[in-house]
């Protein structure tokens, strides 16, 4: 038995993108949710699970909020920016099962006016609890000025440079194509912002070789989707967009990113052959892929990890327009965390459905397969399959 | 002189090991007794056998530059002074790889493969960096 084209995705909602929502995390939360189950053309009363992805909100005050009187499963992947793709496997498996009949799978933050990652470090910033990074970040990598995702992810690329001679320009792709995708997207906080090489090889370096414009956004903002078995799928006012395959992966070790065996080994490696094998597809048979975009780089090492070029070839893949939308590989067609809002990659998940119904600002033409990535923590990564 | 205002190792269980060794100008690692394996950063086990049996063992201190990011905007204020200063992953001759600094070296003239060897950095009164220069 596999998961495969066992659960669907039937409703994606979201909040307003911005820069200082003057919301709760918890507000902005069930905005999103509110939105998920009615495009759904569901009921509050008809959801009786929740995946969680970390700890901004709580299923019990989620669940008071909403008026979801019956919550028979709930759990909270903590993968970081992983477990939004992460907690559509942790879903799926449990409508198949029968665990819950509609799950829902939200996330939101205030990622600009309350959480930005950029300030988490000062030391007037609110202390932030232990995780399983902290053993590594602060005995070993915050003694030296290695304090956050920007600089960790940065030894990956420069290693990965030093070998492979990926110029700016190419990293700068990434970037351009997000940009250029967002000005299609009236929901995108770039909107209306367009970008040239020029304009990006200008922005300050932040932590070689990223600069600020490698660097997604930090805004405010929610998501949800909801997950129910392709049974019960049929029954809903959207088609259906089926998961074909999931699978999450994890970098060896997870806490600590040098002294890994394969530096280039990422969660998504061992995520990929797990989530193409379930699907029964390859990478060259995706008609877009909406790939968790914390960093330009970071985009190029899971293109190689998905396997749709080997490694080090990811700076010849990305020329040409192979990520734009007349390309060969459309990628982030919403303008993903760099142009549209950082959600923590669930905004992927939706765009990914609305493609699929074509219903989306931007369309892929006649597109039937895509693939959404997580990623996050130190290297977790995650992949999910989706189909119309 | 001015107080030291970047952050320090908590060194909480073996962290604060390692860094006691340090403070005596010692670089050590632990070095499973049964299979021989090096590791890093600290733990309970050996994830090559299993085994619950390790000791501190000295070190080389020398090894060569794995990679680094090169910081031009200071996350943390006690940073700023320093930029552009550059957060260096080592990999030591035991095979364990460590962050750190290499000191004495323009940021510019990193390159994968360059020697290096530990020298230490008495940063306050109680704890003590291990740092790399060029060889």
């Amino acid at each position: 038995m596999t998961l495969k084209d066992q659960a669907c995705i039937v409703g994606v909602g979201e909040s307003a993108y911005t820069r200082g929502s003057q919301k709760t995390v918890l507000r902005l939360v069930l905005e999103a949710s509110r939105h998920a189950i009615r495009d759904a053309g569901l009921t509050v009363q008809d959801i009786d699970g929740f995946v969680l992805s970390s700890s901004y909100i709580y299923q019990e005050a989620l669940a008071a909020n909403l008026g979801v009187s019956d919550l028979r499963y709930s759990t909270t992947v903590q993968m970081g920016g992983a477990s939004p793709v992460t907690a559509l496997q942790s879903a799926a498996m449990a409508v198949v099962l029968g665990v819950a009949r509609y799950v829902l799978v939200p996330f939101g933050w205030n990622g600009y006016s309350e959480a930005r990652i950029s300030r988490r470090e000062r030391p007037d910033a609110p202390v932030r609890p232990d995780n399983a990074l902290s053993q590594a970040l602060r005995n070993y990598y915050a003694p030296y000025g290695a304090l956050a995702p920007v600089q960790h992810y940065a030894w990956l690329a420069t290693r990965h440079r030093e070998l492979h001679g990926t110029t700016d320009e190419e990293m700068g792709e990434v970037a351009l194509a997000s940009r250029f995708h967002a000005q299609h997207n009236p929901r995108a906080y770039m909107y209306g912002r367009t970008l040239t090489l020029e304009q990006y090889l200008q922005s300050p370096m932040i932590a070689s070789p990223f600069r600020v414009l490698d660097c997604c956004l930090e805004t405010d903002g929610a998501c949800a989707v909801v997950v129910t078995s392709a049974e019960r799928a049929l029954d809903l006012q959207h088609d259906p967009v089926y998961i074909m395959g999931v699978a999450e992966g994890h970098p060896y070790p997870a806490d600590d990113i040098p002294n890994r065996p394969d530096f280039f080994r990422i969660g998504l490696s061992f995520a990929a052959p797990h989530a193409f094998g379930m699907a029964g597809v390859t990478p060259q048979d995706m008609d877009f892929a909406q790939i968790y975009d914390c960093f330009t780089y970071v985009v190029m090492l899971q293109l190689e990890a998905l396997g749709f070029c080997g490694v080090g070839e990811s700076r010849d893949l990305v020329k040409g327009g192979t990520l734009r939308i007349d390309g060969d590989l459309p990628c982030n067609t919403h303008g993903g965390l760099h142009s549209e809002a950082h959600v923590w990659g669930l905004n992927h998940v939706v765009e990914a459905t609305r493609q699929l119904r074509h219903e989306a600002a931007l369309q892929v033409e006649d597109c039937e397969l895509g693939l959404v990535t997580g990623w996050g923590d130190f290297g977790d990564g995650s992949l999910a399959i989706l189909r119309r | 002189m001015q107080a030291y205002d970047k952050p320090l190792p908590r060194g909480e269980d073996f962290n604060g090991e390692f860094y006691r060794f340090c403070k005596d100008h010692e670089l050590r690692f632990q070095r499973c007794q049964d299979c021989g394996a090096w590791r890093h950063m600290p733990r309970e086990s050996c994830q090559a056998c299993g085994s619950f049996n390790w000791t501190w063992e000295r070190a080389g201190g020398r090894g060569q530059v794995f990679s680094w990011t090169v910081i031009h905007r200071a996350l943390h204020p006690g940073f700023a002074e320093e930029l552009p200063y550059a957060a260096v992953v080592v990999e030591l001759e035991e095979g364990v790889r460590m962050v750190s600094h290499v000191l004495n070296l323009p940021v510019d003239e990193l390159r994968v493969g360059l020697p290096v060897e530990v020298v230490f950095d008495d940063v306050t009164p109680e704890i003590t960096l291990p740092k790399f220069r060029p060889l």
